[in-house]
């Protein structure tokens, strides 16, 4: 028991709801985001005698992505709230997206009284049933006492090792019993690293070896970079031995995009270069990344030359997609401490990034970027513009869809935590919700969102939350009047047929100024430039609606079944090439 | 190909349904899971035993051991281990037909637990090969089996292994050490190093 935890502590008894608020003011949480209802009504009648900040929300899915991108946006936990049945149910979308991105999240369920529990009572659903694969663990509370001993462990949960999403579902007798409460003796227990973690001197050098002994070496940099931060230690691999670095979506960010050795994303619409250098590569030094489909293309093709060394910290993901040469299991950060000493910086400079950088090719030249002006509005244009604007230093949410793999190649990450995206489970709807809780815990930083005209319908109601709480950010819905990536794959796949993904819009400026909020519509590269100018100059705020070419496609592409290196390219024939790199 | 592995858990409300939730997202078949109290109040053990290809052992031990229940997994594989299975058998049997059963019993080491006029109940314990055989014998004399129930394997190593997280329960401040790494370590064999 701590000094700080004794502090805490009172020997006072209170009611269940108001252990709840005092065991998260005493966690540090300052911010919560949620929607009242019945069962979790005794918890929002204490609400208001703690300091602690209460988002509400429109719709609960809405709250479960704030507390995700206010997590992904600090590092600390987010808490989402909401009451039985329904409210819990909503979450659910929310929950399973923090999940699979390992987000750290605690949600709050009310749930209906203990003696009820199994009665089919009025809004009751089983969540934690429900929530049982979506969550790293899961609690019921059915006695006040019971309730700070589970909050602080939910929270030890979900940060620790590799962190995911925590579910507490506290019946209302539960929040309207009285316990005493002491902040210290509700400690969790300590923190059991997985056993099967590992980091023997001697695979670590067998790691030294290989690298010392790789002639055309690539880092994967995954989001594990950004969770572990590690970026301090993978760019001294990297620069020590003259490594290129290939990033993941989700790893965006965890290295400075203008770095020479970051190549870029890698992946179904990583760039071309990238991973043509995977495919050439003699070794992989996976870094806190779970060669996810979306990132090898076809298993039995995947960098058929290269021994490959993952760094991990979840024991489960060791030999699951990719089988590996060595792996050290354990947090990247002070993996990488550990086997870095073992390292000499190569003096000179190695041919094998200079090859690297000669794989680009005339990419440069062909990119979107560099040709005249046609008069139309492409989205890559509104992704460099906003880039360029920026800095590369502004939070960014973004959607799901076609934006979302531009932003990725267009916007160039500078900063760690500094994308918020759903990558592995691909959820629409998430970049308005997940934009204002990266808002909320980062207030000083400047933030965008970027949503598709689809995925922005799916969580419009958040203009709502935005008016209310008056949150500062500005949005970029990227109008191709299409469920853009569903229209893409159509048209590469299945013989142009549009069948339901041409998508009707409402004036989204008029809407956005219906909740108060202004707006602008723009339709050519220099009106955006403008509009993006003053949305950033106003207080408040403001709605870009970019109206931008329908039936652009992202490119590169690999297709479902191919190898890595076999991309579907921009075709020839087409003035407009892909991706990014430009000046 | 079978894996099994014992696990100790801790004895609360939902913990089955955990173990066995995990195996259905892997999409790996649970043959058969025994579940009982343990030596130490508060903590259960478990045998399961799964049908997975053969290098599926460390993703299920590596995802068993993310469960917040559970304390400890040992994937026995190879390892000296003493197996048994108990089965009850219901047969067809009247006064007439018993005898030929009564001598297939003691072949078997089984044992006749009760006695109605129209059929009898074998208990038998073994490996799994064992009881397997009573049934076929049983199928072949053309005797009729009335209900089988049969617990599955349960399995715990022979010799002085003992459960260390146990040990280290028991002596909390050393936990951290305590911990089963050479265990574990012996049963990653398609690990790389
Ligand atoms: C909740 C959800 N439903 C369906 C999908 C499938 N999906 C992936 S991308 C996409 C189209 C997105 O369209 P839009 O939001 O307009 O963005 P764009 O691709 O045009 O940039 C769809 C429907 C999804 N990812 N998430």
């Amino acid at each position: 028991m701590d000094k700080t935890d004794e502090s805490k502590s009172t020997t006072a008894r209170l009611t269940g709801a108001e252990i709840l608020w005092a065991t998260l003011e005493g966690e540090g949480i300052r911010e919560v985001f949620g929607y009242p209802g019945g069962a979790i009504l005794p918890a929002y009648d204490a609400l208001r005698k703690f300091p602690i900040r209460h988002i509400l929300v429109r719709h609960e899915q809405g709250a479960a992505h704030m507390a995700d991108g206010y997590a992904r946006a600090s590092g600390k936990v987010g808490v989402a709230i909401a009451t039985s049945g329904p409210g819990a149910t909503n979450l659910v979308t929310g929950i399973a997206t923090a999940m699979m991105d390992s987000i750290p999240m605690l949600c709050i369920t009310g749930q209906v009284s203990s003696k009820a529990l199994g009665s089919d009572a009025f809004q009751e659903v089983d969540i934690t049933g429900i929530t049982l694969p979506i969550t790293k663990h899961n609690y019921v509370v059915t006695r006040a006492e019971d309730v700070a001993p589970a909050i602080r462990e939910a929270l030890r949960v979900a940060v620790s090792g590799r962190p995911g999403p925590v579910l507490v579902d506290i019946t209302k007798d539960a929040q309207q019993g009285a316990a005493s409460f002491d902040f210290a003796a509700a400690a969790p227990a300590p923190y059991r690293p997985h056993p099967m973690l590992r980091s023997e001197s001697e695979s670590i050098l067998k790691s030294a070896e290989l690298i010392r002994a790789a002639k055309r070496p690539v880092i994967l940099a995954g989001h594990g970079v950004i969770q572990s931060n590690a970026r301090e230690q993978v760019l001294a691999l990297a620069e020590r031995l003259q490594i290129p670095i290939a990033t993941t979506l989700l790893g965006l960010g965890g290295m400075p995009a203008t770095h020479p050795l970051q190549l870029g994303m890698m992946g179904m619409h990583g760039e071309a270069w990238v991973n043509h250098a995977i495919q050439q590569s003699d070794l992989l030094i996976a870094c806190g990344m779970r060669f996810d489909d979306r990132v090898t293309g076809t298993l039995t093709t995947y960098a058929p030359n290269a021994k490959k060394i993952h760094i991990e910290i979840d024991p489960a993901e060791i030999n699951k997609n990719v089988k590996v040469d060595v792996a050290l299991i354990g947090d990247l950060a002070e993996m990488l401490e550990v086997l870095l000493p073992h390292l000499a910086p190569i003096s000179g400079e190695s041919a094998w990034p200079r090859e690297v950088n000669a794989m680009k090719g005339e990419c440069a030249v062909r990119d979107i970027q560099n040709l005249p002006d046609t008069g139309h509005l492409y989205a890559a244009h509104v992704m460099h513009d906003l880039w360029h604007a920026t800095g590369g230093k502004a939070i960014v949410a973004t959607d799901v869809g076609q934006h979302q793999m531009w932003e990725a190649q267009y916007y160039k990450h500078e900063e760690p935590r500094s994308l918020i995206t759903s990558g592995g489970l691909g959820t629409m709807g998430f970049a308005l919700p997940s934009g204002i809780g990266a808002k909320v815990a980062c207030p000083e930083k400047e933030v965008w969102v970027i949503a598709g005209d689809g995925g922005f319908q799916m969580t419009a109601c958040e203009l709502s939350t935005i008016a209310q709480e008056n949150i500062d950010i500005n949005i970029a819905i990227v109008n191709n009047g299409y469920l853009g990536m569903v229209r893409q794959w159509q048209e590469f796949f299945y013989d142009k047929n549009y069948e339901s993904s041409p998508i009707l819009s409402p004036d989204f400026v008029k809407l956005a100024e219906a909740h108060g909020i202004p707006g602008a519509t723009v339709r050519t590269r220099a009106e955006g430039v403008a509009a993006v100018k003053a949305a950033r100059e106003r207080k408040g705020p403001f709605l870009i609606n970019f109206l931008v070419e329908k039936e652009d496609s992202v490119y590169p592409m690999i297709p479902a079944g191919s190898a890595l290196h076999e991309m579907i390219r921009r075709p020839g024939n087409n003035p407009l090439i892909e991706t990014a790199q430009d000046v | 190909m079978l894996h099994t592995f014992v696990a100790l858990v801790e004895d609360k409300p939902g913990v089955l349904t955990r173990v066995a939730s995990l195996f259905r997202r892997l999409n790996v078949n649970i043959v058969s899971l025994t579940v009982g109290r343990s030596e130490k109040p508060g903590v259960s053990r478990m045998t399961i035993v799964s049908d997975a290809s053969p290098t599926a052992g460390h993703r299920i031990m590596a995802s068993l051991y993310k469960l917040e229940n559970i304390l400890q997994v040992d994937n026995v594989g190879l390892a000296s281990c003493v197996v048994r299975e108990l089965a009850l058998i219901k047969v067809a049997a009247t006064p007439k037909t018993r005898s030929h059963i009564f001598e297939l019993a003691e072949v078997f080491r089984a044992r006749i637990v009760d006695l109605a006029p129209e059929s009898l109940m074998i208990e038998i314990t073994g490996v799994e090969s064992k009881i397997e055989g009573l049934i076929q014998v049983l199928n072949e004399s053309e005797d009729r089996i009335l209900e089988v129930s049969r617990t599955g394997r349960m399995v715990m190593r022979r010799g002085q292994h003992t459960s260390r997280v146990l040990d280290a329960m028991r002596a909390p401040t050393t936990e951290a050490e305590e911990l089963p790494e050479e265990e574990i370590a012996e049963e990653e064999a398609d690990l790389p190093q």
